[in-house]
């Protein structure tokens, strides 16, 4: 206990502790998304995540957007255990056959109205995996997706502000 | 046994011209063919001497050009710093090879994979059935990695059968491949009687994505980039083994910055994953704040990565020849100073973990995996080390890990808390490396030279933080690849873990699987 108390007067708020010119890029596109936010869905966003074949670099960099430092969660999105939880799904991975149904049952199970997200290059048209014999590709053509975040992978800050404006735009 | 010693042992056992030695190989390789018929004699009798499981057991299609199919089994010959290769030819009308499982228990997922793949028999192996490639999803009579193989055409689909546990109060807990957490697929099938968990089995393949198939054709540098993908949170690893086959291929000697660059780069992912998974130990037991406070040491390190590559995940440095970025003064500078308070930073971390009485109660003695069974089941790195079992590439393939007195880490107890003890005590042999490394990072040096292209076949080694990461790799003249073995050591551990949780309760199944942190797409390809 004595350690934790010390850490965390130590530690102080970390959130803005990255580099000056990219923590005010982030804190701006983050209240402007959270008031995005409130206007669009009443409260705050919630996303189910599915991994259809990705390296696991994507999965990393959307946990890394939760860590207290950008801390998404008080921009007003939560990531949700359930697909019954969640207005939008985010899709990462170049989608392998043996992940097809798991993805469409995935999507079926979340109540409407939804949206589908796409994260990453591999789950826009399979990127560095396009053309191999195990990989359906195109999500496109799966699922009615609405808004693309690009990269390899696609960084917290990308993260935040690909969300900003596509909620603009709506 | 001394390295002479094994190949004249080798000879005695099996007189004649039924072992025959590839004097071409390199320095760090030793390489043998077999008859088919004493290919597993000689395979089960270098697995006594060398007490090393199947490494890789892999098959290449040679049918268009010698009208056959190849088997290789690679062991580690850890004391000699070598690897032991042991090849045998099988005929493509009738293509089948002894199966070695019933007594080496790490040869049998290899098997089944080299079955679904190339539809090559391994006679006797008692597990029929396929890994990758669903049976729900992908017709039988396709092998995606023959070389003939164009497209999948529709035939009749087989079915998966679990194993079962049966008896009265026998309960069946599937759970996946959508976990509830942001984590990769993998379907997990416990079998509990009460509390305790008395059976796991594990069904992977769902991130199987042809990735050793796309290597085929490609040249060095397209390869490279694909090579970072196969497991995203080792994506510096994985291009380092692979340009390690390469580099022995081509005979280029990397300078001598480009090394030590190397070197600075695998620690620092090391150390982020390391501290990733202490903060998941945290977290999986419920104790947030030192979960949140790991996560912060992990920002710092990926930013650092950034600061220094361009890369949060290291990705777009490595190139057969050296490396494409330079460490300049100033990013040493920025380097030493980030890592001083990385390190203080993880110290306290553990310093929190000690103290709390309650988080060291829930990790002692949860999820063990003893020695003789890690042994026997061929756990590999980080797994392997936390059970006792001396076994680190930076120990025995030395390299310059050799100048800067790389100091192993092992624990003896197998459970959550000797993972977690071995990960802390790496995160700070990790700082001191870089440290060494750093020293010797000179301003102006060159950092990567212009390979000849050459015709081929290496093995690629390194150890990642999960463990040691191999590639296999053949080449034709032009450079482009012929075919790419890659095992990630969760291939191999994932057997480690199904073991580790027995008797052990579901509740304590995410903290176990979270000490292992193994990887999905690594396994699946």
């Amino acid at each position: 206990m004595r350690h934790i108390l010390k850490n965390r007067i130590l530690k102080g708020v970390v959130t803005r502790h990255i580099e000056p010119e990219l923590s005010n890029e982030v804190e701006a596109a983050g209240l402007e998304l959270l008031t995005a936010i409130r206007k669009r869905f009443g409260r705050s966003l919630h996303v189910r995540e599915v991994d259809t074949g990705s390296c696991g670099a994507c999965e990393s960099e959307i946990i890394s957007a939760n860590n207290p430092i950008y801390d998404l969660q008080r921009f007003g999105i939560n990531f949700v255990a359930s697909p019954r939880h969640a207005d939008a799904l985010l899709v990462t991975g170049p989608v392998s056959k043996n992940m097809l149904i798991a993805l469409k049952k995935t999507y079926d199970a979340m109540p409407e109205p939804k949206f589908v997200i796409t994260f990453g290059d591999c789950a826009l048209d399979g990127g560095i995996f396009k053309n191999s014999y195990y990989v359906e590709g195109v999500i496109k053509d799966i699922l009615p997706v609405a808004l693309h975040i690009p990269g390899c992978p696609p960084n917290p800050a990308i993260m935040i502000k690909s969300l900003l404006a596509f909620l603009k735009e709506q | 046994m001394d390295h002479p010693e094994i190949v004249s042992h080798i000879r005695d056992k099996f007189p004649g011209d039924r072992v025959s030695l590839d004097p071409h190989a390199y320095p760090d390789e030793l390489r043998m063919h077999a008859s088919p018929e004493s290919f597993k004699g000689v395979c089960l009798e270098l697995h006594k001497i060398l007490s090393s499981p199947v490494m890789m057991l892999f098959a290449l299609d040679e049918r268009a050009k010698l009208n056959k199919f190849v088997i290789n089994c690679v062991f580690a010959d850890m004391k000699k710093s070598r690897w032991i290769i042991v090849s045998m030819d099988t005929p493509p009308d009738k293509a089948c090879f002894d199966s070695l499982s019933k007594d080496i228990y790490s040869a049998s997922l290899f098997e089944r994979e080299i079955k679904e793949m190339f539809g090559i028999e391994p006679t006797g192996n008692p597990d029929p059935r396929r890994l990758n490639l669903h049976d729900e999803v992908w017709p039988q009579g396709n092998y995606p990695l023959r070389k003939d193989f164009v497209k999948m055409q529709d035939g009749p689909r087989g079915d998966y059968r679990f194993n079962r546990v049966e008896g009265s109060g026998v309960f069946e807990v599937p759970v996946g491949p959508v976990h509830a957490g942001i984590i990769g697929p993998g379907h997990f099938r416990f079998s509990v009687a009460g509390e305790p968990i008395i059976n796991l089995e594990t069904r992977f393949g769902f991130t199987h994505r042809g990735a050793e198939k796309l290597f085929e054709g490609r040249p060095y540098p397209e390869a490279v980039r694909i090579s970072e993908c196969i497991s995203g949170d080792s994506a510096f690893a994985h291009s380092l083994a692979f340009i390690n086959a390469a580099e022995k291929i081509v005979g280029v000697s990397v300078p001598a910055k480009a090394a030590y660059t190397r070197g600075i780069l695998l620690e620092l992912e090391r150390m982020y994953n390391h501290v990733n998974d202490i903060g998941g130990i945290a977290i999986d037991v419920g104790f947030s704040f030192p979960a949140a406070y790991a996560s912060i040491i992990k920002e710092a390190i990926l930013q650092l990565n950034e600061k220094l590559t361009g890369s949060r995940y290291l990705k777009n440095v490595n190139l057969v020849g050296g490396v494409s970025i330079d460490i300049d003064e100033t990013g040493k500078r920025a380097l030493l100073e980030s890592l001083g308070k990385i390190k203080r930073d993880i110290e306290e971390l553990a310093r929190m973990l000690e103290a709390s009485v309650s988080f060291m109660d829930r990790v002692d003695t949860t999820g063990a995996l003893r020695r003789k069974t890690a042994e026997d089941i061929g756990v590999v790195g980080l797994a392997a080390r936390a059970s006792g079992i001396p076994m680190d590439l930076r120990k025995y393939f030395p390299g310059i890990y050799k100048d800067a007195k790389f100091n192993m880490i092992t624990q003896a107890s197998g459970d959550v808390l000797a993972r977690l003890r071995v990960r802390i005590s790496e995160s700070g042999e990790s700082c001191r490396l870089i440290e060494e490394f750093a020293r010797d990072l000179k301003e102006g040096e060159e950092i990567n030279v212009v390979p000849e292209l050459r015709e081929g076949c290496a093995i690629g080694y390194t150890e990642g933080w999960r463990g040691p990461v191999l590639y296999w790799l053949k080449t034709d003249a032009g450079g482009s690849i012929e075919r790419c073995k890659i095992v990630d050591p969760s291939f191999h551990n994932w057997q480690g873990l199904s073991y580790a949780v027995l008797g052990n309760i579901i509740p304590d199944f995410p903290v176990c699987n979270k000490s292992f942190d193994l990887s999905y797409s690594g396994n699946d390809l």
